[in-house]
């Protein structure tokens, strides 16, 4: 009975301890929000909130934290929280809980990664008005202090798609979508409108995993796919994806004659293609889409920083401002893909062609 | 008395180990344990927002908690708290957005559709176990994907339009409660929290004080006994799997109508309802236990999202904290044991 009432009384002190340290919170933070403001002047602080993928999602979340850490070496800022910094979401309910943290650490721009985070950011930015956020993959309408950091992924999908369109052996092309939303609609319109453009004939198989983090799923998809006689994956699926690449690795490994592609996407995935089949060093990935979200991180960031920060505005960031692009890595393709490939580059930096962002089927 | 003792030590101490043990890891991985645990203290109650946040997380863990336990004293295992949940969450959502109620009726309408919901879901393995004695594990585990992908269905072609969201839950369903953000300095924490204390103490009054309890509680012990004694085992089976669905469904009307205000495609699962076993497991399957338990796990979880940014430890070392305090609870009977030797010393 002892212990009973000694445990009553542990409880008893933890609550009180919640209950007087909501007492302090207020006073403290009135003083931090005074000393704060002085502080903000010298040195410009940003920080990043993850979705659930993580820094080392090896796609846009890596990529935006690749943008902070060079805007952060740019301008000789350090890791922390007097400088740079990224909160890493471990499942949906986090994002509000990590975006107040970023908030209450004070950082002058806060940025909200992937769509997943746009109703934890209006929230947030309702409540903390002086602070300043970005969304990056959403539009958040009607607040001042958000800006919404949206990509063309259609036109950079039409490129890949007009490699794919030519580099086929079979006409089979696939698409492996991650959850299907407007978003990754984007992928699959651009890419299928790309494969049709060069090559009519081609017949492109949509399909999506319904999880961006499923890597035995997008496996699964991969191998049902390769095994119908497509020769060439695009994924838009994050984590998932890696699965893609890992079955045309292992069908690779198994038959190194056999042609298997996987198109990469966000990144240059050329790192994720490489296999190495009897010492000698092949790679899948055949190119990849470029979603700068590192450029237009660093641009967000660096307006902020000279008090331009375009709050309440849509930044869509396309070919023409490299938002969007093929990536550098381009040993897989061949010279009349890489002079196609320019060529319509400039028929949609010219806006001679107009590339849907659904697919044909929607 | 001394029994009693054990009851409680056996928890504690395990915390503690893991704790000591989380530690350690640290120390080895170059990292400063006390700099890594005050990040945990101050991310989980070092400020008002905290607090409220660890609340707030602690509310569906009680009612996991809660569902789990109650199943397991009927000596049954719910392993399908995570899509009862699930589908509680989607119902509460369902009747939140589609109906247009004033509050009294609506909220209360809205968590009923929750519970019911769950109840529902609990019923399949309830039933197939005392009709057809099939294991209530492998049906429950089963029905946990089942959950999974039927919401998301649910949620992209019938309350959506091919969205991948809901609405938001009208105001008149929502257990936001202005006066606690205020109070919690805009922390998500919601009047949840009271429905969960409430629904422990209902637990406790049901389990212990009435009829019903004793028989459920007597079935959990002994079957044959039970059957002998002229209580009908199948019914009770039954309403066992029943009622701790109705708890796991409530914990996903608090994440519905509190903590999201809407339901979204779930590409996996939540989580909260294979934490309610640890939470259930720790809490020794008990009402107090289990609330407490919650407020352990909702703090390790909510104050380990600062350890990262105030003190540079990977917040990954939390789960391997919870992972080891869960290990040294299941292995209980080493720390009894090893109680027991220590005393005998001590008598000697």
């Amino acid at each position: 009975m002892e212990k009973r009432k000694f445990g009553f009384a542990m409880s008893m002190v933890l609550a009180a301890g919640t209950i007087l340290g909501a007492c302090g919170g207020g006073e403290e933070e009135a003083t931090d929000n005074g000393g704060g403001s002085g502080e903000n002047t010298d040195k410009f602080t940003v920080a990043m909130v993850t979705d659930v993928g993580g820094v080392d999602d090896k796609s846009f979340n890596q990529s935006a934290w690749e943008g902070l850490q060079a805007f952060g070496e740019e301008n000789g800022l350090e890791k922390g929280t007097d400088g740079y910094d990224y909160i890493q979401s471990k499942s949906d309910a986090d994002y509000k809980t990590n975006l107040n943290t970023a908030v209450r650490n004070e950082f002058d721009l806060t940025y909200g990664i992937g769509y997943k985070l746009k109703p934890a950011i209006e929230e947030v930015a309702k409540q903390r008005t002086e602070s300043q956020f970005a969304i990056v993959d959403d539009v958040v309408e009607g607040l001042d202090n958000v800006t919404s950091i949206t990509f063309k992924e259609h036109e950079g999908s039409f490129l890949v798609g007009v490699v794919a369109g030519l580099q086929t052996k079979s006409d089979k092309i696939g698409f492996v979508g991650g959850i299907e939303s407007d978003l990754i609609n984007k992928f699959a319109g651009g890419f299928e409108a790309g494969v049709k453009a060069v090559n009519p004939d081609a017949d492109v198989t949509i399909e999506f995993a319904g999880a961006f983090d499923k890597a035995d799923k997008g496996q699964q998809m991969a191998s049902a796919m390769y095994s119908s006689g497509i020769d060439i994956i695009y994924h838009a699926a994050g984590g998932t994806g890696n699965g893609v690449f890992a079955e045309a690795k292992s069908i690779k490994e198994t038959d190194p004659e056999k042609e298997v592609w996987v198109i990469g996407v966000d990144r240059d995935q050329s790192e994720e293609g490489k296999v190495t089949v009897d010492g000698k060093e092949m790679n899948v990935t055949l190119t990849s889409m470029v979603k700068r979200v590192d450029l237009a991180v660093q641009d967000v960031a660096k307006k902020a920083m000279d008090g331009e920060f375009p709050g309440g505005e849509v930044i869509e960031y396309g070919l023409d401002a490299e938002g969007v692009s093929i990536a550098p890595t381009q040993d897989n393709l061949t010279e009349e893909s890489i002079a196609a490939v320019d060529e319509w580059t400039e028929k949609i930096k010219n806006g001679e062609v107009e590339v849907p962002t659904v697919p044909s089927g929607k | 008395m001394s029994k009693k003792w054990a009851v409680l030590a056996v928890p504690v101490i395990s915390v503690l180990l893991g704790l000591l043990a989380g530690a350690v890891i640290m120390l080895v991985s170059g990292n400063n344990p006390a700099a890594g645990y005050m990040a945990l203290w101050n991310g989980a109650f070092g400020d008002s927002f905290y607090a409220g946040e660890t609340l707030r997380q602690m509310t569906p863990y009680i009612f996991a908690g809660l569902a789990v336990a109650f199943a397991f004293r009927t000596g049954l295992f719910n392993i399908g708290v995570e899509g009862q949940l699930l589908v509680g969450w989607l119902a509460s959502v369902w009747v939140g957005v589609a109906f247009e109620l004033p509050k009294v009726i609506h909220l209360p309408l809205a968590v009923l559709a929750g519970a019911a919901a769950g109840a529902v879901w609990g019923f399949i393995p309830g039933f197939l176990k005392a009709r057809l004695r099939v294991h209530e594990v492998i049906v429950t585990i089963m029905l946990n994907y089942t959950a999974l992908h039927v919401t998301n269905h649910f949620i992209r072609n019938v309350i959506s339009d091919g969205s991948d969201a809901t609405d938001v839950v009208k105001e008149s369903a929502s257990l936001r409660s202005p006066f606690l953000e205020n109070l919690t300095d805009f922390s998500s924490l919601h009047n949840g929290i009271f429905l969960a204390v409430i629904a422990a103490i209902i637990m406790w009054f049901l389990l212990e004080k009435t009829t019903l309890g004793y028989e459920l509680r007597a079935v959990g012990y002994n079957q044959h006994a039970s059957e002998y004694a002229g209580m009908n085992v199948n019914r009770n089976i039954i309403l066992s799997m029943v009622i701790s669905g109705a708890f796991a469904g409530i914990g996903g009307s608090m994440q519905g109508l509190g903590t999201f205000g809407n339901m979204f495609i779930n590409s996996g699962f939540s989580g909260i309802g294979f934490d309610g076993i640890a939470v259930a497991l720790l809490g020794g399957n008990t009402a107090v236990g289990v609330v407490l338990a919650a407020l352990l796990f909702g703090a390790l979880k909510v104050g380990s999202l600062n350890m990262p940014v105030e003190s540079g430890v990977p917040n990954e070392l939390v789960e391997i904290v919870i992972a080891l305090i869960i290990f040294f609870v299941a292995s209980s009977y080493m720390i009894t044991w090893l109680l027991s030797r220590f005393k005998k010393k001590e008598a000697k």
